[in-house]
């Protein structure tokens, strides 16, 4: 018997296959392809306090093997999370961690507090590479000191699982992790987009309105997998692994670098049903190789 | 209707003219789409990750057809796909045409002219024979003209004069003097805001089909937004068809 069970730190999943925020909306939109409940869970789109717009169109370049995009999280807030979307959460047979985002600590803050009247609501990934408006822009993920400041702040409002989302754009990404670790995060995931510009050479244009965006996809995943395997060495608690995974193959990847869970974004794009592909296809392979557990070849690199 | 993932066999590849091609595809599980609406296919070597956004042309249970133009890496290997391919097909994909024009003016431009195929077909079965204003940069092929001229009372305008009226769809006297209840358009942007600015003037009701850059197609990654009336809506999933009155053009 296979058991793909993975203990997130007290976060239990029944399998290690998440979707990433803002690449599956609310899961509702994939209904149609897939049993929701296949999923280890499901990562909703990034929330904020109050509602935000977004960045004017266009807004996604494709680049070779892979996407900018420059969505500049568009949602319309948490009261409206917890109001309109919470209710139609229920039922789907999978754990929903909210992802939180704020360009403060105050801000991160509100949405953490509000959240944590939602029951259901077990786990919430905080999204650390948003830029810090009091700090002059540059991100909270960055900065080991800014880190630690909204982790721990948000540590103190949120009372349940803390997952704490690395951006790969530092020099030193062990450090990072190690200043959310220490601020009280339960899980790390890693990583969100690499920052990067494409030009419209026809047009003698940027090709985002924002000039710049964040680079998803294959062509991201040998920087996570490195990252990943930094970190999940450096750190005790558990790491989430995720940068352009297309299959099976690519998640083991991840998990054979130390992940104990992984998460899909710009291939459900391409592909609206691999994510419970993926989780499928990872029994088999535990099948095929006669491993009981994906323990046995955890961290095995 | 349930949004699926289709494997659909290339039957034909026509050539259309002006760098167009008519695909047809057919497969048991593919089921009739409405006009307007729109598919995502996965283009196999053409060194591309996403799929690509390509409309409706025409759609029965079982079979579907479209109208590609060469324009880039994928539409490129598209326009020229073998017959015998297996193409993965997602769809059927957002909100279409209103039905309920009692005398339709269809304008279309170029391959923009895709999703006025199978409307027109659509009235027709209604009773309703639609005029159309066909524009083209040079003559179109006569495949085309007899395929439209089916279901709707054509008038061609071509940029260079080659062939009907010299000029953009708005030479057309059609459009100089709107007499209709409902304007349908698509094609390049430009040519789409003229004639909307033409219905508005005339006071007749105008859709207009909107080809934003998408990444996944299904109301997920909000990559596709237009800035409505109400906010950034997405084009994929509440469009691609609006209503000008929703738009801020
Ligand atoms: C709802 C919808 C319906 C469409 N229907 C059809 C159709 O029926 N037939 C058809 O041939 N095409 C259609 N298109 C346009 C088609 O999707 C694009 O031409 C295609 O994605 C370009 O891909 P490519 O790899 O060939 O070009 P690329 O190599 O990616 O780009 C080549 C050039 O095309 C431009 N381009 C890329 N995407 C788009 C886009 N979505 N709209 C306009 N320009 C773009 C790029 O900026 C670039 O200048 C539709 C688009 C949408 C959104
Ligand atoms: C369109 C789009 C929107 C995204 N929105 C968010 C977001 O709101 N919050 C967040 O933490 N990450 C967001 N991400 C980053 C992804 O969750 C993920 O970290 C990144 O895309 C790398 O994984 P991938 O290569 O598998 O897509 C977004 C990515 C894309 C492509
Ligand atoms: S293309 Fe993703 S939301 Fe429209």
């Amino acid at each position: 018997m296979v058991n793909l069970t993975v203990d997130l730190g007290g976060l239990r999943l029944k399998n290690p296959v998440l979707t990433a925020s803002g690449t599956f909306g609310y899961g509702h939109e994939y209904a149609d392809f897939m049993d929701l409940s296949a999923l280890g869970g499901i990562i909703v789109k990034g929330t904020t306090a109050e509602p935000r717009q977004g960045n004017p169109y266009p807004r996604m370049a494709e680049t070779p093997s892979g996407m900018l995009n420059a969505v500049g999280l568009q949602n319309k807030g948490v009261e409206h999370f917890a109001t309109e979307i919470y209710p139609t959460l229920h039922g789907l047979g999978t754990e929903v961690i909210v992802n939180v985002s704020g360009s403060s600590v105050a801000a991160y803050c509100a949405a953490a507090e509000r959240l944590a009247d939602l029951g259901k609501i077990h786990a919430i990934e905080l999204n650390i590479s948003c830029p810090n408006v009091r700090q002059g822009g540059m991100a909270f993920g960055t900065d080991c000191t800014a880190a630690a400041e909204v982790v721990g702040a948000v540590r103190r409002v949120w009372p349940r699982h803390l997952m704490v989302k690395l951006s790969p754009n530092v020099t030193d990404i062990v450090a990072i992790a190690r200043a959310a670790e220490d601020a009280g995060a339960d899980s790390l995931s890693l990583i969100n987009t690499l920052l990067g510009m494409a030009v419209d050479v026809e047009r003698r244009r940027p090709a985002l309105s924002t000039v710049t965006g964040g680079l998803s996809g294959p062509a991201v995943r040998p920087v996570a997998v490195r990252m990943v395997w930094q970190v999940a060495k450096a750190v005790k608690v558990p790491v989430v692994g995720l940068g352009g995974i297309c299959s099976v193959r690519d998640a083991l990847e991840f998990i054979m670098a130390g992940a104990m869970a992984v998460q899909i974004g710009t291939a459900n794009f391409v592909n609206p049903r691999i994510a419970a592909d993926i989780a499928s296809g990872l029994a088999d392979y535990c099948r095929r190789e006669s491993l009981t557990s994906l323990d046995e070849i955890r961290g095995v690199v | 209707m349930r949004k699926q993932i289709l494997t659909l066999t290339v039957e034909s590849n026509t050539d259309a003219g002006d760098g167009m091609s008519v695909l047809t595809l057919s497969g048991p599980d593919c089921p009739a789409m409405l006009p307007g609406q729109f598919v995502e296919v996965e283009v196999p070597g053409a060194g591309v990750l996403l799929r690509r956004p390509i409309s409706v042309f025409d759609s029965d249970t079982g079979r579907l057809s479209l109208l590609v133009r060469a324009a880039g890496r994928a539409t490129d290997v598209l326009a020229h796909i073998q017959p015998g391919t297996a193409l993965s097909v997602v769809g059927p994909l957002g909100r279409g045409f209103a039905m309920d024009g009692r005398r339709p003016l269809l304008v279309g431009g170029g391959v923009g002219l895709a999703p006025l195929y199978l409307l027109a077909r659509r009235y027709s079965a209604q009773g309703v024979r639609p005029r159309l204003i066909a524009g083209f940069r040079t003559a179109p092929s006569q495949l085309l003209k007899d395929l439209y001229a089916r279901y709707a009372e054509v008038t061609v305008c071509t940029d260079d004069g080659s062939e009907g009226i010299r000029g953009n769809v708005c030479a057309a006297p059609a459009l100089q003097h709107i007499d209709a209840d409902m304007v349908q358009v698509c094609g390049p942007l430009p040519m789409m805001k003229a004639v909307a600015g033409a219905a508005r003037t005339a006071a007749v009701p105008c859709q207009v089909s909107l080809e934003n850059k998408m990444a996944c197609g299904l109301g997920a990654c909000l990559c596709c937004v237009e800035n409505t009336t109400t906010g950034n809506r997405c084009v994929c999933t509440d469009g691609p068809v609006f209503n000008i009155n929703e738009l801020t053009w």
